[in-house]
């Protein structure tokens, strides 16, 4: 008899998430399963760059901690873990999480890496377009990585192979979990209502603190009770792809349908296609309705059939940050910071930086929502300097430029800093699914 | 009447795309959401952030709008000058809006 429900908990909604509310939920959640969203866009390219360093680099810094804390409590309730923290090299990870079982006492634990969906050299100096213009070959040496994001059928065949522990790289962040939907529920991957629906609980997931009250706070307006101990969220989940969201009883936070509802637009574009390797979701006729306290009920999803076609995220180099900051207080402090603006622009001007793209911010006046008005006057200002520019040399001068207001710019200014980075930025471009072969690879603690 | 004494909101971002999600607190006020916070008034209130076209879907059966910036990210997240690179900070100015009062 297949399973009536399945409880999924979130146990992280990005790479540097707070990891007590995964112990939490792993020790008081009831959960079949424990899914890690680590994996921004741009965290696989990083991950691909270390990795080239190093073979055995390139997975998510904090997995072994995050293994460590839940891995005890896992296996003694049989509760299934499925992460992306494999990023750039999921069987190097899967490696780690066996020596961290080991290290727990728990021999024998099942680990499952999913690999495939990196087409760095498949795409490489291809005709490919990429949906900001140009082409993959464009590129040139500058491609640091590509990456498919791959669905939920693969993380499925782990789970039906008995894996405890699936590491996957990039995959789509809701289909890591609708893949224990599937495993557990046997619904075909062309049952397209089920997977729809499997896709708006995985979506209200995939940001762990996000739909439980984190992000959420605006007082006089959103109370959001114990924020400091927010929770993780978790959903049970029907055979019929409606779920009850909610979080651990005592855990801060709050679950309520307004802040469902803010999870189920976020990063969404066209809500009646919500474009998924497995499927086309649509969001329109989902309902979200209180069933008691830090509980709502979802139902109402649907979906399309999927188009075929597969997104990969690309990386590439392009160039380097050079970035300065100062402040400015007290009396006056808007008209210094002013003045140490212009004067930095002329400077950077008289050295002929080259820059191909070049900002001067006064933090607390402009450097977000851009001129406004300037009344009351703000009692302090920090301005900030950035650059991108085609070489670290040159990236290096807006810092340097910016630091010398010390003892050459207007009065009081302090607090320096100064930092050059690496430009990593990310395209992206559409692929025939048959492109990417996933494929399982099996270890045992 | 602000649009924030009406309506909650969250910003995303895909590229150089800003997403924010407006959500009427009370069921009842969604209509006068949807009558008066159109797209052009959405664009003129981002003019100088927002670049590209502005698009509106509706969603009455969860009293929200759901509204798509092109253009408002600095060239993409990736690769942006701007302090709030991701634009989380546009769903708080979103809600600055100055809605008409209806006769």
């Amino acid at each position: 008899m297949p399973a009536r429900s399945i409880r999924i908990g979130a146990g992280a909604g990005f790479s540097g998430d707070r990891i007590d509310p995964a112990v939490e939920l792993a020790e008081h959640g009831r959960l079949g399963y424990l899914v890690f969203e680590c994996l921004a866009e741009r965290t696989i390219a990083l991950a691909q760059l270390a990795r080239q360093r190093d073979p055995e680099a390139g997975y998510d810094r904090l997995l072994a901690a995050r293994l460590q804390a839940v891995l005890p409590a896992c296996r003694r309730q049989g509760i299934r873990i499925i992460t992306n923290m494999g990023a750039a090299n999921p069987l190097a990870a899967a490696r780690r999480v066996a020596e961290v079982a080991r290290g727990l006492g728990l021999g024998g634990l099942r680990i499952a890496a999913l690999l495939g969906d990196d087409l760095t050299d498949a795409l490489r100096g291809t005709e490919t377009p990429l949906d900001e213009g140009g082409t993959v070959a464009g590129l040139g040496n500058r491609l640091v990585s590509a990456n498919a994001y791959l669905g939920a059928g693969p993380v499925a065949e782990a789970l039906a192979g008995g894996a405890e522990v699936v590491v996957t790289g990039r995959v789509a962040d809701p289909a890591m979990f609708l893949a224990p939907m599937i495993h557990e529920f046997g619904w075909s991957m062309e049952d397209w209502t089920r997977l729809g629906r499997g896709t708006v609980v995985g979506h209200l997931l995939e940001c762990a603190g996000q739909v439980t009250g984190g992000y959420f706070a605006d007082p006089g307006f959103k109370h959001v009770p114990d924020l400091a101990r927010l929770g993780f969220p978790l959903a049970e989940v029907t055979e019929e792809g409606d779920a009850l969201l909610t979080k651990v009883p005592g855990s801060g936070g709050r679950v309520t349908p307004a802040t469902c509802k803010e999870q189920l637009l976020y990063e969404v574009h066209d809500p009646a296609r919500y474009l998924q390797p497995d499927v086309a979701a649509d969001f329109t006729g989902v309902r979200l309705e209180a069933a008691g306290e830090d509980a709502v009920r979802i139902t109402g999803g649907g979906g399309r059939a999927r188009t075929g076609m597969l997104k990969v995220s690309v990386g590439c180099h392009e160039g380097w940050f050079g970035e300065g900051q100062i402040s400015y207080a007290g009396p006056g402090a808007l008209a210094r910071g002013e003045l140490a603006r212009a004067i930095v622009r002329e400077r950077l001007q008289r050295i002929g930086l080259e820059a191909e793209e070049l900002r001067l911010d006064l933090i607390g006046l402009d450097a977000i929502l851009g001129p406004g008005p300037t009344r009351p006057e703000p009692r302090e200002v920090r301005l900030r300097v950035i650059g991108r520019c085609a070489s670290a040399l040159a990236a290096e001068r807006i810092g340097h430029e910016v630091d010398s207001l010390y003892l050459n710019g207007p009065a009081s200014g302090g607090g320096v800093t100064t930092a050059v980075r690496e430009v990593i930025g990310m395209r992206s471009c559409l692929v025939p699914a048959a492109m990417a072969r996933p494929a399982l690879h099996w270890l045992e603690a | 009447m602000l649009l924030r004494d009406l309506a909650h909101a969250r910003a995303g971002d895909k590229g150089d795309t800003s997403s924010i999600g407006v959500i009427a607190y009370r069921a009842e006020d969604y209509a006068r959401l949807e009558r008066l916070l159109t797209p052009e008034r959405v664009r003129a209130h981002f003019a100088g952030i927002v670049h590209g076209e502005v698009r509106r879907y509706a969603l009455p059966g969860i009293g929200a709008l759901n509204f798509v910036l092109e253009g408002a990210l600095g060239g993409g997240v990736t690769r942006s000058l701007a302090l709030d690179a991701h634009g989380k900070c546009l769903a708080s100015a979103m809600l600055e809006i100055e809605l008409p009062e209806e006769g």
